[in-house]
């Protein structure tokens, strides 16, 4: 079952990854009541990576969830790179989050169907929550676009037009592909990609946002892979400053 | 968190000086309070009353926002799933405190903005302890448990207070306190019962907040002009030196059970008074850090800055729509 473990990596690294990444925002925010909303997805999408890391380690023999998480190197991890660029401006982390999170609502709705059960009665789970995600995103993409002014439209418009090359690296194949579709676990990145594509144009159209065509060499690729940004290794050593200290105490 | 050690401004300032109550009204106003009654934002209050009350919850609000800040920077360092989700929503749950005492507060008549841009200014003040940095993940379970515990003392006292709307933020505030306090405990002792290194480490924290949290309650209230008149309007409930003096009462004895010394050898509790007796803490230090001179005060305020000003234009992107009544200014 080497196709659902590497699935499950890649979900899980990228969980774990966009949640750090948002809970950067705690203290900056543009306002008291984001860095909550923030902070709240944070916690969501870091409990996912949590629980995700738990079904390789019950069902696979892999380390516990804390040993995958923080003990890895750059090199290991699946993560896309899209997730793991840095925050950028509140623009930038609000395209990545509308884009992110309505890929995977996508995903989890699918993976609701999924024959491999311990995926599904998670996805089921999670689809729940991602439905609070994408909500709060849609809001805050219309208020800084349709309701919002010039120089809001503007960035959020460079925002799309800087990240989609790397939203797209979400779905990058895997080498199980096929396995995966045939064996009705996952219906597979093509088909995902598709159904989110035509989502996100219809809705970013509706913002008054171009969504710019992408290239096939355009695409940032590489992360499902292990190749990584250099911002991720950064990533890496600050997350594991204190554990790596000493992995052979409780903390 | 986390209120204490409250600065109540004094009556010199000019702008209060003239005001004289209505003196029918001030008296069925003390009535109330002596009847245990609460008073709400529509009813009648004395000008100092009014004004003192800002100050206390805007004070507190302001403490909960830059307290977050020393123990969020270490969201993305903490070690393992456990305490990252801990902190987490601890942090979240301090900025809501927020959100909800600057909510208590408008009800009195300040705007957030306006408190928000007193505190940017230096103008208004927020808790000292804040003013020092968190060095290493052991400053962060000190503050987790000692911070959190010195601060429900100090709010379970102002919870009983007469303003009914910081009564009503207080009760669910020092609700959430309680599980600040004990997973802070929690990770405070996984480091005292730890290896060498850990256990270093933590002693080592301690020696560096002690004096801060001395300070936490504020100096003696002998020298403060009205904290007569603030006591009796059910203000203020708790004299600094009682709060200190329970705060001592129920935590020395749980950090000392674990093996960890206090740096002070001073400290001991006087069983003929029941007081505790310790080393002066240098309230001029005190003074100094409220003041803006502590290692930390720039920074906290560069970092409220930065979020103020490189965010502005989402805060003008909102403001001609109708979600400007709904979303506050932060
Ligand atoms: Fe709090
Ligand atoms: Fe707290």
């Amino acid at each position: 079952m080497e196709s659902v473990k590497d699935l499950i990596l890649r979900m899980a690294d990228d969980a774990l990854i966009i949640g750090h990444r948002n809970s950067e925002w705690t203290g900056i925010g543009p306002m008291l009541e984001e860095d909550i909303s923030f902070s709240s997805m944070a916690q969501d999408k870091i409990g996912h990576a949590q629980a995700l890391y738990n079904i390789l380690h019950e069902q696979f023999n892999m380390e516990v969830p804390d040993f995958i998480a923080f003990r890895r190197n750059a090199s290991d991890f699946k993560s896309c790179q899209f997730v793991e660029l840095p925050i950028g401006d509140y623009a930038f982390t609000l395209v990545r989050h509308y884009l992110f999170d309505h890929a995977e609502s996508f995903r989890y709705n699918y993976l609701s169907n999924s024959t491999f059960l311990p995926l599904k009665s998670l996805a089921t789970k999670f689809k729940g929550e991602i439905k609070y995600h994408t909500l709060h995103a849609d809001i805050w993409m219309k208020s800084l676009t349709l309701n919002g002014n010039e120089e809001s439209k503007l960035r959020i418009q460079s925002a799309v037009d800087e990240l989609l090359p790397y939203a797209m690296g979400m779905f990058e194949l895997g080498n199980y592909e096929s396995d995966l579709i045939d064996n009705g676990i996952f219906v597979g990145e093509l088909a995902l990609q598709n159904k989110w594509h035509s989502f996100i144009t219809e809705s970013l159209n509706s913002f008054n946002i171009k969504v710019p065509v992408i290239k096939e060499g355009e695409i940032k690729l590489g992360g499902r892979r292990g190749y990584h940004l250099t911002e991720l290794e950064n990533l890496i050593n600050e997350m594991t400053e204190v554990i790596r200290t000493d992995y052979t105490t409780e903390w | 968190m986390y209120g204490g050690g409250y600065i109540f401004s004094e009556p010199s300032d000019k702008d209060q000086k003239d005001h004289i109550d209505d003196p029918v009204k001030l008296q069925e106003f003390e009535a109330r309070i002596d009847a245990g009654e609460k008073i709400e934002p529509h009813d009648w209050m004395p000008f100092e009353y009014r004004k003192q009350l800002i100050r206390l919850i805007e004070q507190h609000a302001h403490s909960e926002v830059i307290g977050a800040l020393p123990e969020g920077t270490w969201i993305t360092r903490a070690p393992g799933f456990k305490r990252k989700l801990v902190l987490i929503a601890k942090v979240q749950d301090e900025m809501g405190h927020a959100q909800l005492l600057y909510s208590a507060a408008e009800t009195l008549g300040k705007s957030r903005e306006a408190m928000i841009n007193d505190l940017l200014s230096g103008k208004s003040k927020y808790s000292n302890v804040f003013n020092y940095p968190a060095k290493t993940w052991a400053d962060v379970t000190v503050i987790g448990f000692l911070i959190d515990a010195a601060a429900i003392v100090n709010q379970v006292a102002n919870a009983k207070g007469s303003y009914g709307p910081y009564c009503r933020a207080l009760e669910r505030i020092c609700y959430e306190e309680s599980f600040h306090l004990k997973q802070g405990h929690d990770a405070f002792i996984a480091l005292a019962v730890g290896t060498k290194a850990q256990k270093d480490m933590l002693q080592d924290a301690l020696n560096r907040w002690w004096r801060p949290i001395i300070h936490f309650f504020g100096p003696s209230d002998k020298a403060s002009v009205h904290g007569e008149k603030l006591m009796r309007w059910k203000v203020k409930m708790a004299s600094n030196d009682d709060m200190r003096n329970q705060f001592l009462d129920m935590y020395v004895p749980k950090i000392l059970e674990l093996g960890i010394t206090i740096p002070d050898p001073n400290l001991k509790k006087n069983e003929s008074t029941g007081r505790w007796e310790f080393s002066d803490p240098d309230w001029n230090e005190f003074k100094r850090v409220i003041n803006g001179d502590g290692p930390c005060n720039a920074e906290r305020l560069a970092v409220r800055k930065f979020a103020e000003e490189s965010n502005r234009w989402v805060r003008n992107a909102l403001l001609k729509q109708t979600m400007k009544q709904t979303i506050p200014y932060a």
